[in-house]
C-alpha cells in the first residue's frame, strides 16, 4: 500500500515537472503583459517534433536535441511575437484568445500535413531506459532523470530571476509595467526575451514529454488546458505558484487515474473550478 | 439609418428606432426558404445551419451583448440534446413538449451556474467556463447507464411533429421546425436586446464599474441573460437530437464550444445576425470541404480566425458595416449592420 502511494507520488511529481516546464513561459508573459497566448502548447509541440525529426532524421542522440529544441521554439515564437502578437496587447482577452487559437489550429494543421496524424516514435539512449529498484519501489530512470533535469532548470530560472539585473526588471515589469516604464526599463524588450524564453522552455517541455505522454498533432490542444489550469490556478506571474500548482495537478491527475480510473479527470477539473472560486486570481496570485 | 442622431431625443425614441423592422431585414428571413426552391436536396444542411444558428444566437446573447466571455457554451446545448432525447427514450417522442424539457432543463443548470458566473471577470471566467465545459463531458462520458457514453445514446424515436407531420429523410420537416423555432427566438431576443434590459446589457459589456457606479446592479442582469441564454442553446442541442435521432459526446465537447465561438466572431459579435451569417458561412464551407481530412480543416479556419482577428476586429458584419458607413450603400446595409449603439447615442 505504501509503496503503492510513494510509487504514485514519484510519478505524478514527475509529471507535474513536465507540466511545470510546459507552463512556466506563460505564467510569466501572461503576468507581464497579459496577453492570453493559447499558442503556447505549439511551441512545445514545435520543440517536441524539431527533436523527433533530428533523432530520426539525421541521427542525433536525444540529449544533444534538446538545446536545439529549446533555441527552435525560442526563435520561432520570437518570429511571432514580433509580427501578430504585440499587435493585440492592448486588445481584448477574447480577440488574443481567438488570435492564438487561431494559431493553435494552423500548426495543427500544418503538423498533420508534415508529420502524419500518428504518434511519433523516440528512441532514448540506453542509459536513460530501463527502472531503478530502490526499497521495493521501481522508479523509471527517464523519470528520474526529467525530475533531476527539471529541478536545475527551475533553479537555474529562479536564480536568473532573483539574482539578477535581467530578472529584476521582470520582476517589475509584472508587478507594474507602467511604473517599470517610468523607471526607464524597456518593457517591450524584457517582454521579447522572457517571451523567448518562455517558449524556449516549453520546447523543451515538449521534447522532454515525448517519451511520457507521446507527441501528435493533437498536442498543441490537449495539453493547452492542462497548461492553463496551471497558469490559472498558480497565480500569474508567480513561479512559485506555478510549481506549486503543477505539482497538485500532475500528483492529482496520477493519483485520480490510479485509484478513481472513471473519474480521473472529472475530478481534475472539479479542484481546478473549486480552486477558482475560491481564489480567481491563483492560489499565490496578487491581483 | 434612418434615424440621424440630432432626431433622436432620448432613450425610449432609441430603442423604439431600434424596434422597427428594416427592409433588408425581411429580405434576409425570406432568403431563408430559398433553400425549399433552390436547393431542396440540401435541407439537411440548412436544417443543421438554422440548428447551428440559433446555437450561436444564445452565445452572442452572452457574449455580445453582456460580454461574458464562454468557452464552455456546448454544455447547454448538450443538457438539451441529452434531455430530449432520454425523454423520447422512456417514451414521450412528442417534439413539442421535448423541446420545452430539454429548454427548461438547460435553463435550470444555466440558472445554477449563472450564480458563479456572474461573480467572475476576464482569465477567471475563461477558465471557470472551459473547466465546467470539460466537466459536464466527463460526467457524461462516464455516466455511461444513462447516457451511452462514447457509443452515444441509442433507441431516440420521434413521433410526427404536431401529430401529422412525419420527419423524413430529405429533411423538409425537419428544417421547417428548426427555421420556425429559430425565427420564435430571434424575435424575443431582438425584442430583449432593443428593451432597457438589453441597453443595461450593453452598459455592462462596455464598463461594469460604471454601471454599478450609476446604481445599476450587474450580477442580476447577467444572471438573467445566462439563463435565457442557456435555455435557447438548450432548445438547439434538443431540435439537432429530434431531426438527427441521435446524441454523442460530440455535442458537448469543447470542439463544438469552439466553433460555435468561431462562426460568432467570423459573422461578427453583439449584431443579432452575426452568429446566424457565421453559421451559413461555416456549416457551407465545412460541407464543401467535407471530403478533406478533419485535421487539415483546421488550416483555413485558423488562417480565417487570424485574418479576422487583425483586419476584421467585428467580423464580417462589423467589416460591411465599416463599409456602409463610407459610401452611401448604408441605407441599404446599415440597418442590419449597426446595433452598436456608439456614437449613435448621446
Amino acid at each position: 500500500m505504501i509503496t503503492s502511494v510513494l510509487g504514485v507520488l514519484f510519478d505524478g511529481f514527475a509529471y507535474g515537472m513536465l507540466l511545470f516546464l510546459l507552463s512556466v513561459g506563460l505564467s510569466v508573459t501572461l503576468g507581464m503583459m497579459n496577453f492570453v497566448n493559447l499558442a503556447h502548447c505549439t511551441f512545445a509541440m514545435i520543440g517536441g517534433y524539431v527533436s523527433v525529426t533530428l533523432m530520426n532524421g539525421a541521427g542525433w542522440p536525444f540529449l544533444a536535441t534538446l538545446p536545439i529544441a529549446f533555441l527552435a521554439a525560442a526563435a520561432i515564437s520570437v518570429a511571432f511575437e514580433r509580427t501578430m502578437f504585440h499587435r493585440l496587447y492592448r486588445a481584448s482577452d477574447l480577440d488574443q484568445c481567438l488570435l492564438t487559437i487561431g494559431v493553435v489550429f494552423v500548426s495543427v494543421a500544418v503538423t498533420a500535413y508534415l508529420y502524419g496524424t500518428s504518434q511519433q516514435p523516440v528512441s532514448l539512449p540506453n542509459y536513460l531506459r530501463g527502472s531503478l529498484h530502490v526499497a521495493g519501489l521501481t522508479l523509471g530512470v527517464y523519470r528520474i532523470f526529467l525530475i533531476v533535469f527539471a529541478l536545475a532548470v527551475t533553479a537555474a530560472l529562479v536564480w536568473g530571476l532573483e539574482f539578477t539585473r535581467f530578472g529584476a526588471q521582470i520582476r517589475a515589469a509584472v508587478d507594474n509595467q507602467r511604473m517599470a516604464r517610468g523607471l526607464g526599463i524597456n518593457v517591450d524588450a524584457a517582454f521579447a526575451i522572457a517571451f523567448a524564453l518562455g517558449s524556449g522552455l516549453a520546447g523543451l517541455g515538449g521534447a522532454l514529454a515525448i517519451d511520457m505522454v507521446g507527441l501528435d498533432p493533437s498536442f498543441a490542444l490537449a495539453y493547452l488546458v492542462y497548461v492553463l489550469i496551471v497558469v490559472a490556478v498558480g497565480g500569474l506571474g508567480s513561479i512559485g505558484g506555478s510549481f506549486a500548482a503543477a505539482m497538485l495537478l500532475g500528483i492529482s491527475d496520477m493519483a485520480g487515474k490510479y485509484y478513481f480510473p472513471a473519474i480521473g479527470s472529472f475530478l481534475i477539473y472539479l479542484v481546478m473550478i473549486s480552486l477558482l472560486m475560491w481564489r480567481p486570481s491563483g492560489i499565490f496570485g496578487r491581483r | 439609418m434612418a434615424v440621424s442622431s440630432s432626431a433622436l431625443a432620448g432613450p425610449h425614441q432609441y430603442l423604439q428606432a431600434q424596434i422597427r423592422w428594416r427592409p433588408i431585414e425581411i429580405a434576409f428571413w425570406l432568403a431563408t426558404l430559398l433553400p425549399f426552391v433552390l436547393t431542396p436536396n440540401y435541407l439537411v444542411l440548412a436544417s443543421q445551419i438554422a440548428i447551428t444558428a440559433l446555437f450561436a444566437l444564445s452565445l452572442d446573447l452572452i457574449l455580445g451583448y453582456a460580454g461574458i466571455v464562454s468557452l464552455g457554451h456546448a454544455a447547454f446545448f448538450g443538457v438539451g440534446a441529452y434531455s430530449a432525447g432520454l425523454l423520447s427514450k422512456w417514451g414521450w417522442g412528442e417534439p413539442l413538449t421535448g423541446v420545452i424539457v430539454a429548454g427548461l432543463a438547460a435553463g435550470l443548470l444555466g440558472y445554477l451556474v449563472s450564480f458563479i458566473i456572474a461573480r467572475f471577470r476576464h482569465l477567471a471566467l475563461i477558465m471557470i467556463t472551459l473547466g465546467f465545459g470539460l466537466l459536464l463531458v466527463e460526467a457524461a462520458n462516464s455516466a455511461g447507464w444513462l447516457t451511452g457514453g462514447a457509443d452515444g445514446l441509442q433507441g431516440v424515436h420521434m413521433w410526427p411533429l404536431l401529430g401529422t407531420f412525419q420527419f423524413d429523410l430529405y429533411g423538409y420537416t425537419a428544417y421547417c421546425y428548426a427555421l420556425i423555432v429559430l425565427f420564435l427566438c430571434f424575435l424575443l431576443s431582438r425584442r430583449l436586446i432593443n428593451s432597457p434590459f438589453g441597453l443595461s446589457l450593453r452598459g455592462i459589456r462596455e464598463n461594469i464599474i460604471r454601471m454599478r457606479a450609476i446604481g445599476a446592479e450587474s450580477r442580476p442582469h447577467i444572471r438573467t441573460i445566462y439563463t435565457i441564454a442557456a435555455v435557447m442553446a438548450g432548445i438547439a442541442g434538443a431540435i439537432l437530437t429530434q431531426t438527427t435521432e441521435t446524441v454523442s459526446l460530440g455535442s458537448l465537447d469543447f470542439q463544438r464550444s469552439a466553433d460555435i465561438l468561431v462562426m460568432l466572431i467570423l459573422g461578427g459579435t453583439g449584431r443579432l445576425y452575426g452568429g446566424l451569417i457565421g453559421a451559413t458561412i461555416y456549416l457551407i464551407a465545412r460541407d464543401q470541404f467535407s471530403g478533406i481530412n478533419p485535421q487539415y480543416w483546421y488550416f483555413p479556419i485558423g488562417i480565417l480566425l487570424i485574418l479576422v482577428v487583425l483586419f476584421l476586429p467585428n467580423g464580417i458584419l462589423g467589416g460591411l458595416a465599416r463599409l456602409a458607413e463610407t459610401e452611401r450603400g448604408r441605407r441599404w446595409l446599415g440597418p442590419l449592420t449597426a446595433p452598436s449603439w456608439r456614437g449613435k447615442f448621446p
